[in-house]
């Protein structure tokens, strides 16, 4: 699967939005959105609540197909050249190199091992199960503190280390892309900033893009910044430029903080 | 001043008439949910009181661990294992062909069905819970036999096999609708977790959901056997009235609850053996689906306390 990875030309946006608006039902949420994902970096998507940044979010992964309200009303989405709302394209494929973490820890209720290897499992890994745990639980930073206890109840570990779990989950599957939405939201200051350390580990090997609320998050853990605002994208660039001097009015009222 | 207290007063007045009547209104809530208890402990003195008359009569053992049942003629035995069987060989067949099918149709319908299906679907099947137990009976005698004789030939007129059919049809409702609910009870959050790790519809439905739903589908399918092991009027129409010691589904079997009915609508004289032989067919009836409930009870509790 990694060879799509090395064969791609390192240049090019892993994901991109062009021109893209989503709705739900008639009520048009996300407007003509263009988006470029370079490789090998974290770009956190910020912006007020209710702006569409997880409605935009859940269609790099096609998550929002199971919404049957919602419709992409224009332009695409791209993975690597590849239209992903494409007729001939299967979401389960996107999923595999598109990966995901939820706000809210969401590990299955069974063992930390079963929560790794379940996907890699169904899409059929073929390699050694015991190495893809340690391997995946090392790059999630969570190997010592679980390596003892790798067949209890994922759901008897604390919210950061759920969270981690999930984390861990997403890397499994060797993915390309790991979208974030919030993932830090649920968690103390301690959870975060190991969260944040290692998502700065992950972009040597995956793109990250982060929804967050929390503006110095966005500023510590980004290369990229772009800010939503009532469906739009208002400014979209390295993330030294937007908080240091953005080009937007809006863009620099929010980063203020003189609105929510 | 005076006013003040007047007023005051009032109140106070107000206050009293407004407890009184909430006294009265809870008092007779009360009553209400206490007939209930009040039936339920009457039945279970009844049971108990007629069929000690029995056991003096018949001892325990010889009751329970007997394998012949023959209550109305001399010699008479009264040894309850035939009925047990017929009434276990009638209900688990049933639960055999109920619980795939509710099963499989609780998974189409919470995770595959478009919301306009389920929205008739489910209630259509659930349709099927109201429908009278005597043309359940009617329909097996005259439609389910018929069909079997034509498949296997030495079918009897009245057999178990029928009758598991149609009972099978009659517990079908409560195995779907609640294995429905412990399935749509599973929190989006893991269904969207297999989803995101590129798992079809197939692999979320079995490797996410139903382990997830196993407490409340286990709780499910004993709901509906127990159903199926009180089931009267269907039974006794489509099964017969033969005790059988026997495990052939294709032969007439009496069951426990058929027991009952043939013996309460004839005309055995009230406190002979054989009338009273009812009663502790009934106790022990009793006691196999109270256990039923009170343990599938105990597996609804200990899922909401998982999910809370
Ligand atoms: N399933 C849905 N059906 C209809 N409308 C929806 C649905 N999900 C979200 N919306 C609407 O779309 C808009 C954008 O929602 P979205 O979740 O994308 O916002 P967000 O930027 O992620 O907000 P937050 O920061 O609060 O998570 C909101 O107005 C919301 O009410
Ligand atoms: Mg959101």
């Amino acid at each position: 699967m990694s060879d799509l990875n090395q064969n791609s030309n390192a240049n090019q946006s892993v994901l991109s939005a062009l021109d893209v608006s989503l709705a739900y039902d008639q009520r048009t949420i996300v407007k003509n959105v263009t988006l470029n994902l370079d490789p090998n970096s974290i770009t956190s998507l910020i912006g007020p609540s209710g702006c569409g940044k997880s409605t935009l979010l859940r269609t790099f992964n096609r998550m929002n197909d199971f919404i049957p309200a919602f419709r992409k009303t224009s332009g695409f989405i791209k993975y690597r050249n590849l239209d992903i709302y494409g007729d001939d394209v299967d979401p389960v494929f996107i999923r595999r190199r598109v990966g995901m973490v939820f706000q809210k820890p969401n590990p299955f209720p069974s063992s930390i091992a079963k929560n790794i290897t379940w996907g890699p499992s169904i899409n059929g890994f073929q390699g050694d199960f015991d190495e893809l745990v340690e391997i995946s639980l090392k790059r999630a930073a969570l190997w010592d503190e679980v390596k003892d206890k790798l067949h209890s109840s994922g759901l008897a570990l604390s919210g950061g280390q759920q969270q981690r779990l999930c984390i861990a989950r997403a890397i499994a599957m060797d993915p390309d892309v790991i979208l974030m939405d919030e993932p830090c939201s649920a968690l103390d200051p301690a959870s975060t900033a190991k969260i944040e350390e290692l998502m700065s580990e992950l972009k040597e090997r995956y793109s990250i893009l982060i929804v967050t609320h929390n503006m110095q998050q966005a500023a510590r853990a980004s290369d990229h910044t772009a800010l939503m605002y009532h469906g739009e994208l208002v400014e979209f660039g390295s993330t030294r430029q937007i908080f240091n001097s953005p080009k937007n009015k809006v863009t620099e009222d929010y980063i203020m903080g003189r609105f929510g | 001043m005076s006013n003040l207290r007047t007023a005051n007063i009032e109140a106070k007045d107000a206050r009293i008439k407004v407890r009184w009547i909430e006294f009265t209104i809870v008092r007779s809530l009360m009553i209400c949910a206490l007939i209930s208890v009040v039936t339920t402990l009457a039945i279970v003195v009844i049971l108990a009181k007629e069929s000690s008359g029995f056991f003096q009569e018949v001892s325990i053992y010889s009751f329970l661990a007997g394998l012949e049942w023959n209550p109305l003629i001399e010699p008479r035995q009264f040894g309850v294992i035939p009925l047990v069987l017929g009434t276990l060989l009638v209900s688990v067949g049933a639960c055999i062909i109920a619980i795939p099918i509710g099963l499989g149709t609780a998974i189409y319908l919470s995770e595959y069905a478009s919301q306009k299906t389920r929205q008739w679907l489910k209630p259509t099947i659930e349709l099927l819970a109201g429908v009278p137990s005597v043309v359940f009976g009617y329909f097996a005698v005259t439609s389910i036999t018929p069909l079997l004789q034509s498949v296997f030939p030495s079918t009897e007129i009245f057999n178990a096999a029928s009758a598991a059919i149609v009972l099978s049809f009659m517990v079908l409702p409560t195995i779907t609708s609640l294995s429905d609910d412990a399935l749509s009870a599973v929190p989006r959050s893991l269904r969207e977790g297999g989803y995101a790790l590129a798992a079809t519809k197939r692999e979320v439905s079995l490797g996410i959901l139903l382990p997830a739903a196993t407490s409340g589908i286990l709780a499910a399918c004993i709901l509906g056997f127990s159903r199926a092991i009180g089931e009267t009027m269907a039974v006794a129409l489509a099964a017969g009235s033969t005790p059988n010691l026997s495990l052939n589904p294709l032969q007439s079997a009496q069951t426990m609850t058929g027991y009952i009915v043939q013996v309460s609508m004839g005309d055995t004289p009230h406190g002979s053996v054989e009338y009273q032989s009812i009663f502790a067919v009934a106790a022990l009836l009793f006691l196999m689906t109270f256990s039923l409930n009170v343990f599938s009870q105990s597996i609804l509790k200990r899922l909401q306390k998982s999910y809370d």
